[in-house]
């Protein structure tokens, strides 16, 4: 991978946010890293951080692999990715607004609409239903790549409920115990300030019939959840009750919570839960997970849920390729950030260059996430390829193809020392009253020499992510 | 015509449960065919929630109750005056636009039998209207009305293969059908009058319930059903056209529209949940009138 972006060399030359760094991990004795990282990995298992990796077996405790490494951008980089976001951001609410309304990008022919109408994740349930201030996806967490100094692109968009932001977190806790002279070294934005955003957020989306503070809950499937541990981890930094399905119940008009002192409204409700299981009553009978008639208070106003029902349609892939005509609809204006450049497999002279030219390709399936149902083209085997060529040719509709691109790399902790190995960043971006983020972001690496799969449920890392202050 | 809806329904459960939530989609939405003129929906128990206009213009009302609860009964009384305007839907507020109706769900899914039936009743036909008309006809030739062939959870596939079902098996299997050809098409609940006012028109009712099986359906059964469901299918240049494949026609002044969804599920007029391992029973009469002018 001698073609793409190294985030910190330029030949022998170290890029300007890591200079700092090259004295740092120069001067660093092996030893000394062994022990550091002995001492993180100590950390992260007192704390309890785990992630489980769905469908693979093994141990559902499984720590996600901690570089010490951080990845480091400058102000001005991250000024101009944080425009970036806010608009993608703004753009997919105004598209959930529209498409639950009266769908007028669907009628100015700038999307097809069986994308949208005929999309699993649209939701017949809540058209009509305005949400409070409009806002559907309330975190929305955009996947960014990078190729060049200047070249980031959009993978994909999390509208529904992202995870991975108490990684982000707890990343710059072990950091900041580990070297705490890096901190006094360098001026670094901090990003500790997120959960009291997120807490902010909530409370400004609660419903009108709310009158005083509003009490927000975060809704989880239970200790089962692979993303158990964050559900608890942010309940308890906003200090916010967690609660399950079975905890709440509704009557009259309102949701409620029971507690020791008696039964207590609830206003705005965090769902980590999937729409499907949120309301036996609407949704899937069988769900026990869920809270029975919570959508009938959610569409006449009692309650609000985060992300609301139904937003999934705008972080589809095949939905994905139309967010640059979102902006330019919605917003009248260009895309900051651009999308890789994506074949949708469903379209015939799109399928028929995918097919030519599958071992280039990475090839993706339109509602899978989590690197479970993908094609990596130069890393698969014949076979690999083969058998993707017939799943591909059976439902072309329901895949799409990007080239592979070469990501940017990032100095990494290896046995034999530091070496480049390649990352991705997932920023959390916060839409209520007002549209924020923290500096930073989620910094997914892979850690096998060359891969490109960051994913942690394939054997990816995370990294400390820095924003340089001016 | 004016018609009179008197539409009592009561869950019995034993043990007593600890709570009930009911989401009811009983209240008729105002459009060029029906005007309500007086219209109650009272439950025994137990307090109203929120209501809304959902985006097939439907209002949809919230309704839960604290237990130990051993029964609960929801009563609509109502007069609506309506107009036949040969089944075209006119004048009703909505959102959702048609397109939406065309996902499959689990009793509306096309197996190759309904696909068929499709396919082959579309061969030949002139437009749009004809089109859903030579559906309809379809379904209605080959699945005969046999009450007590289908149950509640029975789906459109089952219904065709056996060739029997009731008004509920005839709408999911036109609904399929239509899809199945690319035409949207929805499932209605509602009612249907059969004759004067004479007591004549109470029937029971099946389907309109969820979470549990009911034990035993009691009720004055006739051979009419007066709470009745049919499908709207959309034709280009009209809207939404309803058509009853059970009855072989398309609703005119007797038929009252509550409401309408992508199955029989989506479109009840009574949804409920009981916490509680109690067994469920269901009790229902329904007398729909016209109403002596």
């Amino acid at each position: 991978m001698t073609d793409s972006f190294n985030e910190m060399f330029e030949g022998e030359r170290i890029r300007p946010p890591y200079t700092r760094l090259g004295d740092w991990t120069e001067s660093m004795p092996q030893e000394l890293k062994r022990l550091k990282q002995a001492e993180a990995e100590a950390l992260f298992r007192r704390i309890g951080i785990t992630f489980a990796v769905y469908g693979e077996g093994g141990d559902p405790d499984r720590l996600i692999p901690f570089d010490m490494f951080p990845r480091v951008f400058t102000q001005g980089e991250w000024r101009r990715l944080e425009r970036g976001i806010v608009q993608r951001a703004r753009a997919l609410n105004a598209f959930l607004a529209d498409v639950y309304d009266r769908g007028e990008i669907v009628k100015a022919g700038r999307i097809p609409g069986h994308l949208v109408w005929r999309n699993e994740a649209y939701e017949p349930a809540v058209a009509g239903i305005r949400p409070p201030r409009g806002v559907y996806s309330h975190i929305v967490g955009i996947d960014i790549v990078r190729t060049g100094p200047e070249d980031f692109f959009v993978l994909e968009d999390n509208c529904r409920t992202p995870s991975g932001v108490s990684y982000m977190l707890e990343n710059r806790e072990i950091m900041m115990r580990l070297f705490p002279g890096l901190f006094r070294e360098n001026r670094i934005e901090p990003v500790d300030g997120y959960s009291e955003s997120l807490r902010r957020m909530l409370a400004s989306v609660a419903p009108a019939k709310c009158s005083g503070e509003p009490t927000i809950v975060i809704l989880t499937p239970g200790p089962l959840n692979s993303a158990y541990y964050e559900h608890s981890f942010l309940a308890d930094l906003m200090g916010v009750e967690l609660v399950e399905g079975q905890d709440l119940f509704v009557e009259g008009e309102y949701v409620w919570m029971r507690t020791t002192q008696g039964p207590k409204k609830v206003d705005v409700i965090y769902r980590r839960i999937d729409d499907a299981f949120i309301d036996p009553l609407c949704f899937r009978p069988d769900s026990m997970l869920g809270v029975a008639g919570l959508m009938d208070v959610y569409r006449s106003g009692g309650v609000t849920l985060a992300s609301a029902p139904g937003a999934g349609v705008a972080d589809d892939k095949a939905v994905y390729v139309f967010v640059p005509e979102m902006i330019r609809f919605y917003l009248g204006e260009e895309p900051i950030l651009q999308n890789v450049p994506t074949w949708q497999c469903g379209k015939r002279d799109d399928l028929r260059y995918v097919l030519e030219h599958l071992p280039e390709l990475v090839v993706k399936e339109v509602h899978g996430s989590g690197g479970y149902g993908m094609l990596v083209g130069p890393k698969a085997t014949a076979e690999q390829v083969a058998a993707f060529r017939e799943r591909l040719v059976a439902h072309p509709a329901n895949y799409i193809a990007q080239p592979t691109l070469a990501l940017s790399t990032c100095p990494t902790f290896v046995d034999e020392g530091v070496a480049p190995r390649h990352v991705d960043l997932r920023p959390y971006c916060l839409v209520g009253e007002r549209i924020e983020l923290v500096p930073g972001g989620l910094t997914r690496v892979a850690l096998t020499e060359g891969s490109l799969v960051v994913n942690s449920s394939q054997g990816g890392g995370v990294k400390d992510t820095w924003v340089l202050a001016e | 015509m004016i018609l009179t809806v008197f539409h009592a329904t009561t869950y019995r459960y034993d043990p007593p449960v600890r709570g009930v939530v009911q989401s009811h989609r009983l209240t008729p939405a105002r459009s060029r065919g029906q005007r309500v003129l007086d219209w109650d929906v009272a439950v025994s128990d137990g307090v109203a929630g929120g209501g809304f206009r959902d985006g097939a213009g439907d209002w949809v009302q919230s309704h839960s109750a604290h237990g130990p609860l051993s029964a609960i009964t929801v009563t609509v009384r109502g007069r609506v005056e309506t107009t036949d305007l040969a089944g075209v839907l006119r004048g009703h507020r909505e959102r959702i636009p048609p397109e939406a109706f065309l996902r499959e769900t689990p009793p509306t899914r096309a197996d190759v039998a309904l696909t068929d039936l499709g396919r082959d009743a579309l061969a030949g036909a002139s437009d749009a209207l004809d089109r859903a008309h030579r559906l309809a006809g379809a379904v209605h030739a080959a699945i005969a009305f046999q009450p007590g062939a289908t149950h509640a959870h029975t789906t459109a596939a089952e219904a065709l293969g056996l060739g029997e079902g009731v008004c509920q098996d005839h709408a999911h299997a036109l609904i399929a059908a239509a899809r199945s050809q690319g035409i949207p098409a929805r499932y209605v609940s509602g009612y249907l009058a059969m004759g004067l006012a004479d007591g004549q028109s109470q029937s029971q009712v099946q389907g309109v319930m969820i979470g549990a099986e009911p034990q035993q359906v009691q009720g004055v059964a006739t051979d009419y059903e007066a709470a009745h469901a049919w499908a709207e299918l959309w034709v280009d240049g009209l809207g939404w056209v309803g058509f009853d494949a059970a009855n072989a026609c398309c609703p005119d002044a007797r038929y009252l529209r509550l409401g309408s969804g992508l199955d029989s599920r989506g479109a009840a007029p009574i949804r409920g949940i009981a916490r509680g391992a109690g067994a469920e029973s269901l009790d229902v009469a329904v007398a729909v009138e016209i109403a002596q002018q």
